[in-house]
């Protein structure tokens, strides 16, 4: 080994551990390939925004004065595709779990490296022909592809869309399938199921349906690229198809895949709670068996996507008792940790900031999510605008508040960085306010009846639209600073110390950032996850020797 | 044009106020719930926040108590919603018998309405004040969705098969008709009003424009133009089985099952006449596939329906 001086503060890492494209393009070190997917998703992540504020934009006045029908119609589409498959459903697994499931667990790695590899490869592989499609003139059926409409009558590029879609799958079926048997087979001594960070029960939760349930999405794509491409009757009652049976087999997967979005979600938010109340998760296993039973509810409620598509009435009652059912565990989680910050130590932080405006969010997500399920009010609401805010009020003010709130706290683990408090915690305000601001007004515009993917709108409804689009550009701020901020604390940032936030997971046991391996020796874990009240300085092994700096 | 900010929709249905009902329920329950949630999370951040020198966080005891109120409440909640929904959406999908029926057809970007009576009408559709009406819809190309925000009223319309909504509207206006289901470039544009009117008024409306003649005339003169009459004839002697009376009816099919004659069925035998043949009679009727449009073919289905008694039980239809 060779002993570096003093003066000179530099020591081997993950990231400087080899250098160049190829050290990058060829790594098999989860944490590597974490940043890889970082990279690939906030691209995504900004040509989604920048469909979004196209849409906002249009619809600033009820006529389509902006762009043409066409146009808006492809906008909207290409929106929902960027945004469901190539940012929010590996948004979090991807670049979160990627990075901290070996470090959480005490693992050098996760059990397939090469294979994590081959998932961002598949994945960028799906997103560069959804980008090939978006720039060959777009595709404009909806994220939601139904028929008979995208096998026979649109003109646009339908199966190059749904191949990228077909590809990516495959990377959230490998990626699943790469956690599980981390999970299963790679924890470090002592670290029983019951002692592992709910962030792990809420990822292995998430994994479950990502390998089950990917490969119903899968089947249906080709399914539809079958009819469309050599007119095989499925879906098209004029080729003597059923265009119902598509939505069932497309809401069969997407309706799971919102858990696949909002589970890991969960598991930031528990990790953050804790850290920023240094407490142990209130009901800790109540909440790790609540993840679990919305996998398993989450695969038996799709039909509450078809209540007026013109399913039987009593396919409507039982998709409707289910849906409510599986509201039961999500109010779980969120009690446990309003619990949690009871009589807790409170940092006032910026992922916690996130944490509060994920929970306020959530619940209204959550709460309006019980008007879609009712069947007779659903019958008014569906595919309005209603429908809209709930679900952007469940995804992005779920799904990213969370990613967010994560990003900003592994931040430190991840480039051995700081990022500036004060601007974080404005952006942070910018993001709550800009949120509310565009999607509250659209719950009152849905219920008086305006309908989703609408062009031009009747003109009282544009009072409400406006008070969107404004809060869409706070929004947009609230989005742009981070990645700003972000870039510039790589270089500028005060360096961060091992556990800046005194917690006490394994990941903050070692460096920042992590050595290539993770740990210089592999822990043994003697506590329980969370726990604050042995272990107060949030250090696991008190003794072991400081790392030179 | 001055700016305005509405809050929530007219109620013009007997639905709607029902509806409205159920909503503010729920609206007053995200509000406590928010409040109480938001309220607890602030409050705690505020009193519990770390400073030098604050205590150590507390670690309570966990009872399986208060883990187990706060699942069993909002089950109860949860449960007490979906029955109140469900009984709505029922409601919603039982059309009373004596309820006035009209054809709707979808198709890319336009609504075009049948009146029994005769009147046809696109993108508009009147209907009586105090009276329920029913509406038999289909689409020509792809799904749309029928759905009137005043009303609280919304079906999805399908190619292939017909799917039903009813509504009985209570006040005199004209109300927004919306194409709910993306269904292509105009989908925006697939828009229309639905006038309800005064009785009387309707009644005028309804008699000035019968030149061509009633529903069932239209279908009766297809009937003969499509020479159905030469293989269906009346006394039963022809290749396939008389008409007459045979709506709303289960006869036997070769092979033993047996089917209702329904909107469905009368379809199903005009444009595919070899999957369910009747009893007796050979496969030899041709498709007349691409020789009706959907609104010939439900004209044909009433004029079906008016040479026979007409049966109550033509409710069925919607499954």
């Amino acid at each position: 080994m060779i002993t570096a001086p003093i003066s000179v503060p530099e020591r081997e890492h993950y990231l400087n551990a080899s250098y160049g494209l190829k050290s990058w393009l060829l790594t098999k070190d989860h944490k590597r390939i974490a940043l890889l997917y970082l990279a690939t998703i906030t691209f995504f992540f900004f040509l989604g925004g920048l469909f979004a504020v196209m849409i906002r934009l249009e619809l600033l006045t009820p006529e389509g004065d902006m762009v043409q029908s066409e146009t808006y119609n492809k906008l909207f589409t290409m929106h929902g595709v960027n945004m469901v498959f190539f940012f929010l459903l590996p948004a979090i697994p991807a670049v979160l779990g990627n990075f901290l499931v070996p470090l959480m667990i005490g693992a050098r790695d996760l059990a397939f490296p090469k294979l994590n590899l081959a998932s961002w490869y598949i994945f960028t592989i799906g997103g560069l022909f959804t980008l090939y499609a978006l720039l060959s003139g777009g595709v404009d059926t909806g994220w939601t592809f139904y028929t008979p409409y995208s096998t026979t009558y649109s003109n646009s590029f339908v199966i190059a869309t749904a191949v990228g879609i077909f590809i990516a799958g495959f990377s959230s079926i490998l990626t699943g399938l790469n956690f599980i048997v981390t999970i299963h087979r790679m924890r470090a001594p002592g670290l029983t199921w019951f002692r592992l960070p709910l962030f792990i029960w809420s990822h292995y939760a998430a994994s479950l349906i990502m390998v089950l349930g990917t490969p119903v999405i899968a089947v249906t794509i080709l399914l539809l690229a079958a009819e469309r491409a050599f007119h095989i009757g499925i879906f098209d009652p004029a080729l003597g198809g059923d265009p119902v049976l598509f939505q069932h087999l497309f809401w069969f997967y997407s309706h799971p895949a919102v858990y696949i979005m909002i589970l890991p979600a969960m598991a930031v938010i528990s990790e953050l709670v804790a850290a920023s109340a240094r407490k142990r998760v209130y009901g800790y296993e109540f909440v790790a068996y609540a993840s679990v039973a919305i996998a398993v509810f989450g695969f038996l409620v799709w039909g509450h996507h078809m209540f007026v598509s013109g399913q039987s009435v009593y396919a409507g009652l039982v998709f409707s008792v289910l849906s409510y059912l599986v509201a039961v565990p999500s109010a779980v989680k969120v009690f446990n940790w309003t619990a949690t910050l009871h009589k807790g130590s409170i940092a006032l932080e910026t992922p916690m900031l996130y944490t509060f405006g994920f929970i306020g969010l959530f619940t209204i997500g959550g709460m309006t999510g019980l008007f879609l399920a009712a069947l007779g009010l659903d019958v008014h609401v569906h595919d309005t605008y209603f429908v809209v805010a709930h679900f952007h009020y469940v995804m992005v003010g779920g799904t990213i508040m969370a990613y967010l709130g994560g990003l900003h706290y592994w931040w430190p683990k991840m480039t051995g960085r700081m990022y500036p408090e004060i601007l974080a915690k404005l952006a942070a305000l910018t993001v709550f306010i800009g949120f509310n601001l565009t999607f509250f007004p659209q719950f009152i515009l849905g219920y008086l009846g305006m309908p989703r993917r609408y062009h031009a709108y009747p003109e009282e409804f544009q009072v409400l639209n406006v008070m969107s689009t404004a809060g869409a550009s706070v929004l947009a701020v609230g989005y742009l600073l981070p990645m700003c901020y972000f870039i510039w604390s790589l270089r500028y940032g005060k360096v961060a110390a091992d556990n800046p936030w005194g917690a006490v997971g394994l990941e903050w046991q070692t460096l920042s950032p992590p050595p290539v391996e993770n740990f210089d020796e592999i822990p043994t874990v003697t506590h329980e996850a969370y726990d604050y009240v042995s272990l107060p300085n949030g250090s696991v092994t008190p003794k072991k020797e400081a790392h030179v700096r | 044009m001055r700016p305005s900010l509405p809050l929530f929709p007219e109620q013009a249905s007997s639905f709607a106020s029902e509806v409205d009902a159920l909503y503010f329920f729920l609206v007053a329950l995200t509000a406590f719930f928010s409040v109480l949630i938001g309220g607890l999370v602030v409050f705690f951040a505020i009193k519990y926040r770390r400073r030098k020198n604050s205590p150590p966080a507390v670690i309570e005891a966990e009872g399986i108590a208060l883990e187990l109120t706060w699942s069993i409440i909002p089950l109860i909640i949860s449960l007490f919603i979906f029955v109140w929904g469900a009984s709505l959406y029922f409601k919603g999908s039982r059309p009373p018998d004596d309820a006035a029926e009209v054809y709707a057809v979808g198709k890319q970007w336009m609504w075009k309405i049948q009146h029994m009576e005769g009147r046809r009408e696109i993108n508009e559709l009147h209907v009586p004040v105090g009276r329920a009406v029913k509406l038999k819809m289909t689409s020509e190309d792809v799904i749309h969705s029928f759905f009137v925000p005043a009303f609280r009223t919304k079906a999805d319309v399908l190619p292939g098969r017909y799917t039903t909504v009813w509504f009985k509207p209570e006040k005199a206006g004209a109300y927004h008709l919306f194409c709910a289901e993306y269904c292509g470039t105009k989908h925006s544009g697939m828009i229309g009003y639905v006038y309800a009117m005064e009785p009387n008024d309707y009644q005028n409306w309804l008699v000035g424009g019968t030149a061509e003649g009633t529903l069932a005339q239209r279908g009766e003169k297809l009937f003969q133009d499509l020479a159905c009459t030469n293989c269906h004839k009346a006394e039963g002697t022809g290749r396939g089985p008389a008409l007459a009376g045979i709506f709303g009816t289960r006869i036997q099919l070769e092979g033993g099952a047996k089917v209702l004659v329904d909107e469905e069925y009368i379809r199903e035998s005009a444009l595919n006449p070899t999957a369910k043949v009747a009893l007796g009679y050979q496969p030899v009727m041709p498709t007349f596939q691409g020789l009706m449009t959907e609104e010939g073919l439900l004209s044909l289905i009433e004029y079906i329906k008016s040479i026979g008694p007409r049966k109550p039980s033509d409710a069925k239809s919607q499954k």
